[in-house]
């Protein structure tokens, strides 16, 4: 009886994670979703112009920002990323390693409005001088949102490489590869969907990011040409306007949440669903125990 | 011309050197932004500046009542996030076994990990400063706060619980517990140290904080009386600071407190985690 | 708890089984929650016992908790204002909030931003006492929203908007039509000399007052927008901040924000100073507003008085702006 109750309680308990998702979800669609009906879902998705004071709310040079940045993000971040990782897990012993992982890892606790101030003072200025333009750009961004994906992307990484077993590095090299050929085409292979969904979970944070982009991307409303124009993502929109928006703009703002929304629960399933793929792939051919 | 063959040992080494430089170059970057944070920030640090007072909105005085906040707000965040948290994986672990309600509840907490920010500020704006009229104010902040640090939570506690080994429990049974006195009396403390790290992580993340804290906990630089009270914590006054061009002086010192806090409480937890793992695998 | 077995399952429906199922359940939730509790206290004795770690700083963090909680029950909310809105106005309330605290001791007063839409909302929903707007409310603002409230506003000081450029930047004059083709991102040149503008975000109060008086064509019916190339920051300072560190940026600010680290810029050969905001020479000013939902809240109107004194209007007066009387 008692552990029926307890269970009964535990249930409701644990069903609060999906109640909070329930809660964000609903209310977030109840803001916004009336706006995109009012404008029209492909005029809100394509239209060039956001001008709030004259009731026009295309977001399309902001969903172009996002897209660049986390391109820009993932461009930068994810090769040294790899790299980095491949270096801890195949090339430095299990000791340094020790050192090594909890170190990178400790680093991903800095807040990210201290990587955005350091991109304000360091980086912005060096491409103003360097680059031209005003320094606040795509650029800028990028860089930032790429450092700031690094340990994420490192750890999981490195878990995924450390746990390839050692039988596939020996079946290589007892054909005659060398290291780091059995590296790139054995370990790397195997250790593919690991690999591939740290990017995934780089890539949501990337276009999460809020604080730090706000800092030193520019904000400025122009689809970007180049690097170096300023630019301005989705999270920033929302964050910039949200504390003076009222009315049609404030449900605009939260009809700009939808589509945020909706692009990481594509990320989040795609993730999910690619990490189960491989998973299936693996044990099809030849029941690796995983 | 023929070129000749590549010497696979050059070609190792280069592999290697470039593997190396890789690694080099993002433990340098990382050690920089670190580093430059506290060589400008630490001077700045005394005892006046942590315990005193702000004046002219932060140029001046110093930074106690952000100190304050840093460390109430997640506090409130964790109890109610804790005992959410540690239920639910008491209760996917214990109670049920894997089907079609707990992959549901997975689904939730997996999708809630990787909500932006910045709309769990939008969330907790609309729905505690605003529909529950809870204003700007630690419990607001704090329940914003807790939704998401939740995943962090149910994720550590379940791999703690699950890493307590299963004849702990046979033997409370035989003893004569019945199954709730079994999980609190014994699987509960050994699983402790993993869910104490988890709330550590959670901890360092929720203090790093910055967009949704800004629209749900507010801005005011007051020490807090009560829970409904606004307070500011460090990130946000390190960012209002920086920003506004307040005092970029006071500002790397509130950086560099910050970030000092954050690595001491991430040791601790790493501490923690790694002493777990040797007893229950050791 | 043998109770529980058989009690409220007998005939439904009847008075005294209700009664009987509530007694019961209200007895297990009361065994429950004591079951809860001591499990949680030998739980958290033997973590404590079993982890050498300081316990008194976490033990007196819970109890600093628990009392902010308790205290707030014995709180007097009488001794309370909250302020939220524009982050224009918000020093200079800090400033009135302080100087007031120090003559009222038992009050208490909060200022937030969020921005002066947000401000007048907030007065509106009642999430604050006062509202803070650094521009006219919008005509559909000036009625709630389906309520027959009318918001009452009360003007407590004038603020002129400076343009501003680098300390490095050789210009020292614009004309208004030079600004508003720059602004408008029909050119991005002045003298020659390419420039960066900066503004601040839509919805900004001090925006929509820039808007209103720089952008408007000569035939006033329509005002241009300011070019999407623009870049936004969210603040005044953090406008002054780009502006002093990129030598070809050029923004606005509150004038009572101005500082050494930026350089202001005449328009039309006249210069931004609070005396040519006075006689009105200055054209681009707008007006501080608090924004009230009713005026019955004595402590407000005590706290607004005082800022509309003389007293509180010359502290302002001192930071650069302009008392809410000085001008006709």
């Amino acid at each position: 009886m008692k552990r029926n109750v307890a269970g009964k309680v535990l249930l409701l308990i644990a069903l609060s994670s999906i109640a909070s998702l329930a809660a964000i979800t609903f209310f977030i669609f109840k803001e916004g979703l009336p706006l995109i009906f009012k404008v029209g879902l492909v005029k809100f998705l394509t239209g060039r112009e956001w001008s709030p004071s004259s009731g026009e709310f295309g977001i399309l040079p902001m969903i172009f920002s996002s897209v660049w940045i986390t391109l820009g993000a993932l461009v930068i971040g994810v090769p040294t990323g790899i790299s980095c990782a491949v270096f801890l897990a195949e090339i430095i012993g299990d000791k340094t390693r020790k050192i090594l992982k909890p170190a990178i890892e400790l680093l991903a606790g800095i807040p990210s409005v201290v990587y955005g101030f350091i991109g304000v003072v360091i980086l912005v200025p060096f491409i103003r001088e360097t680059f031209g333009g005003p320094g606040f750009s795509l650029l800028a961004g990028s860089i930032i949102l790429g450092i700031m994906i690094l340990p994420t992307i490192i750890s999981i990484s490195t878990d995924s490489l450390k746990a390839v077993p050692n039988s596939f590095r020996e079946a290589a090299i007892s054909m005659g590869a060398t290291r780091w050929q059995t590296t790139i085409f054995v370990t790397l292979r195997a250790a593919r969907t690991g690999i591939l969904a740290s990017v995934i979970l780089g890539m949501g944070r990337a276009i999460g990011e809020t604080m730090a982009v706000i800092m030193v991307a520019g904000n400025a409303l122009n689809i970007p040409h180049s690097p170096l124009d300023p630019i301005r993502p989705l999270t920033s929109n929302i964050a910039l306007e949200m504390g003076y928006a009222t009315g049609d703009h404030q449900k605009a703002l939260f009809a700009t949440g939808i589509v945020l929304f909706v692009f990481i629960m594509i990320l989040n399933v795609t993730a999910t669903g690619v990490s189960r793929l491989g998973l299936k792939t693996e044990s099809l051919s030849g029941g690796r125990v995983k | 011309m023929k070129f000749p063959r590549r010497n696979p040992v050059t070609t190792q080494r280069l592999a290697d050197t470039y593997f190396s430089i890789m690694a080099v170059l993002v433990l340098f970057i990382l050690l920089f932004i670190l580093g430059f944070i506290l060589v400008k920030g630490l001077p700045v640090l005394n005892s006046k500046f942590i315990f005193g007072l702000p004046r002219e909105m932060g140029e001046a005085g110093g930074i106690f009542p952000t100190i304050v906040g840093t460390f109430l707000l997640p506090l409130v965040a964790l109890v109610f996030a804790v005992p959410l948290g540690v239920g639910t994986a008491i209760y996917l672990t214990e109670y049920t076994r894997e089907n079609r309600l707990t992959a549901i509840i997975r689904f939730g907490a997996e999708c809630l990990a990787g909500i932006p920010s910045i709309i769990f500020g939008l969330f907790g704006f609309v729905l505690f400063v605003v529909v529950l009229k809870m204003g700007w104010s630690l419990l607001s902040g704090g329940l914003t706060l807790a939704v998401m640090i939740l995943p962090t939570i149910i994720r550590t506690s379940e791999e703690s619980i699950k890493a307590v080994p299963r004849h702990y429990r046979e033997v409370a049974f035989s003893l004569g517990a019945n199954k709730w006195q079994g999980i609190t009396r014994v699987v509960l403390p050994s699983a402790l140290p993993g869910i104490f790290t988890g709330v550590m992580l959670a901890l360092g993340r929720s203090i790093g904080e910055t967009a949704a804290v800004i629209f749900t906990a507010g801005s005011s630089l007051k020490m807090p009386a009560s829970i409904l009270d606004s307070v500011r914590t460090m990130s946000v006054h390190f960012y209002i600071l920086a920003r506004e061009g307040i005092s970029l002086k006071n500002a790397y010192g509130t950086a560099a407190l910050l970030v000092i806090i954050i690595l001491v409480i991430n040791t601790i937890a790493y501490y923690t985690m790694h002493k777990f793992l040797e007893k229950t695998h050791g | 708890m043998q109770n529980k077995q058989n009690g409220g399952m007998s005939s439904r429906g009847s008075p005294e089984s209700w009664v009987r199922t509530r007694r019961v359940l209200c007895r297990s939730c009361v065994d429950f929650t004591w079951r809860a509790v001591c499990a949680a206290k030998e739980t958290t004795k033997r973590y404590l016992m079993g982890f050498r770690y300081p316990k008194f700083p976490v033990l007196a963090l819970f109890t600093a908790l628990i009392c902010l909680s308790l205290s707030s029950c014995g709180r007097n909310h009488a001794g309370k204002i909250i302020l939220a809105g524009s982050t224009s106005v918000q020093p200079f309330a800090e400033l009135w909030a302080d100087a007031y605290t120090a003559k009222h001791p038992g009050v208490k007063i909060t200022v937030q931003g969020g921005g002066s839409s947000s401000g007048i909302e907030s007065a509106l929903t009642g999430t604050s006492d006062i509202g803070t707007s650094s521009r006219e409310l919008k005509p559909e603002e000036e009625f709630g929203a389906g309520e027959k409230v009318k918001l009452q506003k009360v003007p407590v000081a004038f603020d002129g908007i400076a343009v501003i450029v680098n300390v490095k930047s050789p210009l020292t004059n614009i004309s208004k039509e030079q600004l508003r083709e720059l602004f408008s991102g029909h050119t991005n040149r002045i003298d020659n000399r390419p420039l960066t503008v900066v503004t601040r975000e839509e919805g900004s109060g001090t925006r929509t007052s820039f808007q209103e008086s720089v952008m408007r064509l000569p035939d006033s019916k329509t005002t241009e927008r300011i070019s999407n190339s623009a870049l936004v920051q969210d603040s005044n300072g953090a406008i002054r901040e780009i502006v002093a560190e990129d030598p070809n940026a050029i923004g606005y600010i509150s004038l009572g924000l101005v500082d050494k680290r930026v350089k202001t810029l005449s328009i039309d050969n006249i210069p931004p100073t609070v005396a040519t905001v006075k006689n009105e020479k200055y054209k681009i000013v707008r007006r501080f507003l608090f924004v009230l939902k009713n005026r019955n809240n004595p402590l407000s109107e005590d706290f607004i008085k005082f800022c509309l004194s003389p007293e509180g209007q010359n502290l302002i007066a001192k930071k650069g702006l302009i008392k809410i009387n000085d001008t006709q």
